[in-house]
């Protein structure tokens, strides 16, 4: 177990080495050298204990859950609905039933968008979310402003990447009915102060949905602490499988929610002329769910919660503070997002004059790193910004220092081909 | 595969020093290439002459490579013919997707630059951007002249 091998008991920095020789994918090679993963708030790598238990539920318990009454069903069933308990812990969530299974949190979104936000926003209505917002918390509210009359209004960040509450007090108003925010920016790494933003929103009577993708997998979350409505989060960026998604929201609003998908499993009754739906969580899961995926995903809840996101978080700030410190020691280099470790997780976006990302990004996969260069789902931030995109680092538990050096080592290689004047002269 | 394939002397010179960058007062014809994946953007605009491109501009942002073939694209059909510059887009296509033959291009060495860019699939994209911008100028102004010539 990996409690026992890492030691919870000590409250020092993570084992990386070991956590390392967990993860199968990073003894292999890119273009004759090692791998150095730093593309993880895209997707993060998965540990052999996630990999395992795909591998047990497919050879040894693979069946549909809920209805059978095989001993093979009743065992996928337990797994898959210990799942979602593990789930409830991992948040601080009051219980399992809270707990909604969906493909991703771009899913999870939608679903606030396409069933509360469907009966409880109308003409006049207002939806506030940031210009930090990925796409996936931008085009669902567009379609609810656009369909039922709505207005959709924006919290802008500031040059150092972060929001102002007086500006979220003056565009939060009564006639205000959901704020949605990014916990943690994609590409900023700003940690956004939610749980001041939802004091706002329910002071005016509005709904607060929290977009957790990036600060579920790096931070310590607790529903206790946020004090949102909705939380959304996806598995494959904290070691789970890609194709599951959670959607937390407190009870009382998602029982008078009305359902999402229609199908098997969300019914409690189907007759002729009328339908009633199960209780929750499965009004919310339509048709046979990604069963094995979901069971994975406990590995990887296990996984973090025997390192303890404490020290995963330690871990982050430690290697954000040395790459900002690096890159923002190179001619040309532009870091963008808090200057300070304890607002920001461990997302580095940068550019480098004259130096388009992808051509960065290039030369990087070239020495082994896998670096992101582009607008990360985050036009309206990148336009903001004024800049056609950036390269961008993300760490995880198992990036080193030594990784950073890479990265720097990398930039400046893209420095020395993208700086030489080019001997060859043509006819202008 | 070598980084050198790709970062050729001549394509990091039309990256620093483009051709034909800017804009042109009245154009007959611009458009907007756009790769909304990366976010590569080729605006470019034409003055036509009879036949015949008679000045070629392109503006936008993007990697060393789109901007590069668009300076180099600029450079081969400027005082050319329609025809002519169809027939070259369609050669460089063919570089670049079909074939990898460079027949089409007669020896126009800075175009020739752009085959290592086959060895990064990824980056196809990248150096036909300005090409597929070319193409629809070509033909919204054959279709506009077309039209002209029933009115």
């Amino acid at each position: 177990m990996a409690n026992q091998k890492h030691g919870r008991a000590d409250a020092s920095a993570l084992d990386v080495q070991a956590i390392r020789r967990d993860f199968p994918i990073l003894s292999r090679e890119v273009h004759g050298k090692p791998l150095v993963y730093l593309d993880n708030a895209a997707t993060s790598q998965k540990p052999r204990q996630v990999i395992q238990a795909l591998v047990d539920y497919y050879e040894r318990y693979n069946a549909n859950i809920h209805r059978g009454v095989h001993t093979l069903a009743e065992e996928a069933t337990d797994a898959y609905e210990g799942v979602r308990r593990k789930a409830a812990r991992f948040i601080g969530a009051d219980g399992p039933d809270e707990i909604v299974f969906t493909r991703n949190t771009t899913e999870s979104l939608n679903l606030v968008a396409y069933t509360w936000a469907a009966d409880n926003i109308g003409p006049g209505d207002e939806i506030v979310i940031t210009t930090m917002e990925h796409h996936s918390n931008i085009v669902p509210w567009q379609w609810v402003a656009q369909r039922q009359g709505a207005t959709l209004k924006w919290i802008e960040f500031g040059p150092d990447g972060t929001i102002d509450l007086a500006d979220v007090e003056r565009l939060v108003t009564p006639k205000t009915k959901l704020v949605s925010m990014v916990h943690m920016s994609n590409v900023l790494g700003t940690i956004n102060p939610v749980r001041e933003v939802a004091r706002i929103a329910h002071a005016r009577g509005a709904l607060m949905l929290v977009d957790g993708a990036q600060s579920v997998p790096h931070l310590p979350v607790n529903l206790a602490d946020l004090d949102c409505d909705f939380l959304a989060f996806s598995s494959h960026k904290m070691l789970g499988p890609t194709g599951v998604g959670v959607l937390w929201g407190r009870r009382a609003i998602l029982e008078q929610m009305r359902p999402f998908l229609g199908g098997g499993e969300m019914i409690e009754s189907v007759a002729r002329e009328e339908t009633t739906y199960n209780v929750l969580p499965w009004k919310y899961e339509a048709g046979t769910p990604n069963i094995g995926d979901v069971i994975a995903f406990g590995a990887a809840l296990n996984y973090l919660s025997a390192l303890g996101l404490d020290r995963v978080r330690a871990h982050e700030i430690e290697l954000a503070t040395y790459a900002l410190d690096r890159l923002g020691g190179v001619p040309g280099v532009t870091v963008y997002g808090p200057r300070n470790a304890s607002q920001r997780g461990g997302v580095v976006a940068f550019t480098v004059e004259g130096i388009h990302p992808h051509d960065l990004a290039q030369v990087a996969d070239y020495d082994g790193i896998a670096l992101r260069a582009g607008h990360h789902c985050c036009q309206v931030l990148a336009s903001t910004l004024e800049i056609p995109g950036t390269a961008r680092a993300s760490f995880y538990i198992y990036n080193t220092p030594q990784e950073v050096d890479a990265l720097v080592g990398a930039v400046e290689a893209a420095r020395d081909i993208f700086s030489t004047e080019v001997s060859v002269s043509v006819a202008r | 595969m070598s980084l050198d394939d790709l970062y050729k002397e001549t394509i990091l010179d039309h990256y620093q020093h483009p051709r034909n960058r800017g804009q042109l007062e009245n154009p007959d014809v611009a458009t907007r290439g756009h790769n909304p994946l990366c976010g590569d953007e080729v605006l470019l605009a034409v003055k036509m002459e009879g036949d015949v491109i008679k000045d070629i501009a392109f503006g936008g942002r993007g990697c060393s490579i789109s901007q590069a073939s668009a300076s180099m694209m600029t450079e081969g059909v400027k005082g050319h013919q329609l025809g002519e510059a169809t027939a070259l887009a369609g050669s460089f296509k063919e570089l670049m997707t079909g074939s990898g033959s460079a027949d089409g291009l007669e020896g126009n060495e800075d175009l020739e630059a752009l085959q290592g860019v086959r060895k990064f699939p990824v980056r196809v994209k990248c150096a036909l951007l300005p090409w597929t911008a070319l193409l629809e100028v070509i033909e919204r102004w054959q279709s506009a002249t077309s039209q002209a010539a029933k009115a």
